[in-house]
């Protein structure tokens, strides 16, 4: 406790006592520290030093070179960019209303929407994926559906393109999207809503002016979440992209399984590691400005 | 609704209408692969002109694919194994940490869910390969141990912050040795949510593609591995009853947990 008492013999114990304790604490943390470290660390660690040396294994920056000279290199990132950006857009405007007419419902109810919308989680990916390409396909479900009713003559190209990639990576999303944002929503007092209810505000200014920005830190996360997710993505892009979706986990892909280049495979990856950790930081400290910015104006 | 807003039948028929129509987009996928497994014909066709067992005689008569199922299901149960007692441990030591250490080890643990699984699988590749490990039960079940990880530390990190630690005390002070509170005042308390854990590390091993990619190969190489592999190159209904069989032993592993009471 304070340094001013007396530290007599209980004390002391007492101290070592708390002492012995946090380091069991950290001991019983150990065996999970130890696989992140073996699995994360040291393999990522190896991807920077990889990255770093040339084909003729001195120190060079070769590797980054390459990728940041190479046009393809840039067009792949672009397309990464692209299709988790259309994907965080899709889950916003998809995940927002439908969370928040979710949240207006009577708990059993929305509990029902919520074990539906966790119902995804269990089937796999690459199920998922290839669900997708058998309903999208040419002779598929939905183009069947399409021309029987008479919207189009000839089957539509639906799989294999920027279109059912998105798609695919949404409907993976959707679900991580809306739990956190509906979590956000349920945090908000009914009460404020009633309020500008009653105070003769129209539905549309109340969502407007009170509901979604109480909404908007849950929100700001989930887009977040999806955004960083969607960097990664590889299964998705690469069946239901078909080829013509490249984006950088494929070609990390495959750089690396024609063994010459593992240099640039680790360079590309390192670039890919250091741009989610930076949206990651970057999408952090949009959220604090926000946040911070609203206690600023409730003190005023 | 609660919300005093007076809002037409009209609104309210159209939000429900979305709400749902937004719940099949989510679930048809699901659904549709079930039926596919008993096509009769040689083509994915949904819905099937007729219906056989065919695929599902292909699939039980297939080396690759019943020694893929083996290898899958050896790690899905190993990995729950390790991960879920590890997890459980792991969190409820980063619990009594102070804040600091809290959020630097916490921060740690959950690392291999935030970062790419390509780069964790090219980097864990590069290692196993230097170890002499590549294409082993055990490289392979470490990297989904640490996949698995994470989802066992959030879940379980949330059922200790509900958990009353005075019981704890209240236990060692009655004379309970350190086991004792563990094995009959902890663990039976936070059965449920230890059993949400381990059937998410099993369902987390089951389902990873990109590492197994990478990692496993030959006789360990898993479901998902063969079945990525056959959907680049011919696609036909054998993958269909590979994705029934997976969805049916996830459904059957969530129907269990709910019997037992274990998820909410």
């Amino acid at each position: 406790m304070s340094a001013a008492l007396p530290l007599g013999e209980n004390q002391t114990e007492l101290a070592r006592d708390a002492r012995v304790e946090r380091a069991l604490a950290f001991a019983l943390a150990l065996p999970c520290l130890i696989v992140v470290a073996l699995c994360v660390l040291i393999p990522c660690g190896w991807l920077f030093y990889l990255s770093a040396f040339g084909n003729d294994g001195s120190l060079s920056w070769e590797n980054y070179e390459r990728v940041s000279s190479g046009a393809s290199y840039g067009r792949i990132f672009i397309t990464t960019f692209e299709v988790s950006l259309l994907t965080v857009l899709a889950c916003v405007g998809i995940g927002v209303p439908f969370a928040a007419f979710v949240n207006s419902l009577p708990p059993r109810v929305a509990g029902l929407f919520v074990a539906a919308v966790l119902l995804p989680f269990w089937t796999s990916l690459l199920v998922r994926a290839y669900a997708w390409l058998v309903l999208l396909q040419r002779n598929g479900l939905i183009n069947t559906a399409l021309i029987d009713m008479g919207l189009t003559e000839a089957p539509l190209d639906l799989a294999f393109n920027w279109f059912s990639t998105v798609l695919g990576m949404t409907h993976i999303m959707l679900p991580i999207f809306i739990l956190p944002v509906l979590g956000a929503m349920r945090n908000i007092d009914p009460g404020m809503i009633r309020a500008a209810a009653s105070m003769g505000a129209s539905w549309g200014l109340t969502m407007r002016r009170v509901f979604l920005p109480l909404a908007a830190p849950g929100i700001i996360a989930g887009a977040i979440l999806v955004f960083v997710m969607s960097l990664g993505f590889y299964v998705t892009p690469a069946i239901l992209g078909g080829g013509n979706v490249q984006v950088i986990s494929m070609r990390i892909a495959r750089s690396l399984s024609n063994f010459s280049n593992w240099g640039a495979a680790s360079a590309l990856g390192v670039l890919l590691l250091l741009f989610t950790g930076a949206l990651l930081a970057l999408g952090l400290m949009a959220q604090r400005l926000i946040l911070g910015a609203r206690k600023g104006q409730d003190h005023a | 609704m609660l919300d005093g807003f007076q809002h037409s039948p009209l609104m309210t028929g159209l939000k429900w209408g979305l709400a749902l129509l937004l719940v099949a987009f989510l679930a048809a996928p699901s659904f549709i692969v079930v039926p596919m497994s008993f096509s009769a014909g040689e083509f994915l066709q949904f819905p099937p002109q007729e219906y056989s067992l065919r695929w599902y005689r292909n699939f039980a008569g297939s080396i690759t694919w019943t020694s893929a199922a083996r290898a899958s299901a050896i790690a899905a149960v190993l990995t729950t194994l390790i991960a879920v007692p590890i997890g459980v441990l792991a969190a409820y030591g980063v619990m009594q940490l102070g804040r600091r250490m809290r959020m630097l080890v916490g921060g740690l643990i959950v690392l291999p869910a935030v970062i790419p699984a390509i780069l964790i699988a090219v980097g864990m590749f590069f290692v196993l390969a230097r170890a002499g490990m590549l294409g082993t039960m055990a490289g392979l079940v470490l990297g989904h141990v640490a996949l698995a990880i994470p989802v066992v530390f959030v879940v379980m990190t949330a059922a200790f912050s509900q958990f009353d630690f005075a019981q704890e005390k209240a236990a060692r002070s009655l004379g309970a040795s350190g086991v004792q509170v563990w094995a009959r005042v902890v663990i039976p308390q936070l059965r449920g949510s230890i059993m949400a854990s381990a059937l998410l590390a099993f369902v987390t091993s089951l389902d990873e593609v990109v590492l197994s990619m990478f990692v496993s190969g030959g006789d360990n190489a898993t479901l998902p591995k063969v079945m990525f592999a056959s959907l680049r190159d011919q696609i036909d209904p054998t993958i269909a009853v590979v994705s029934t069989v997976m969805l049916a032993v996830a459904t059957l592993a969530v129907v269990v947990m709910v019997r037992r009471g274990a998820v909410r």
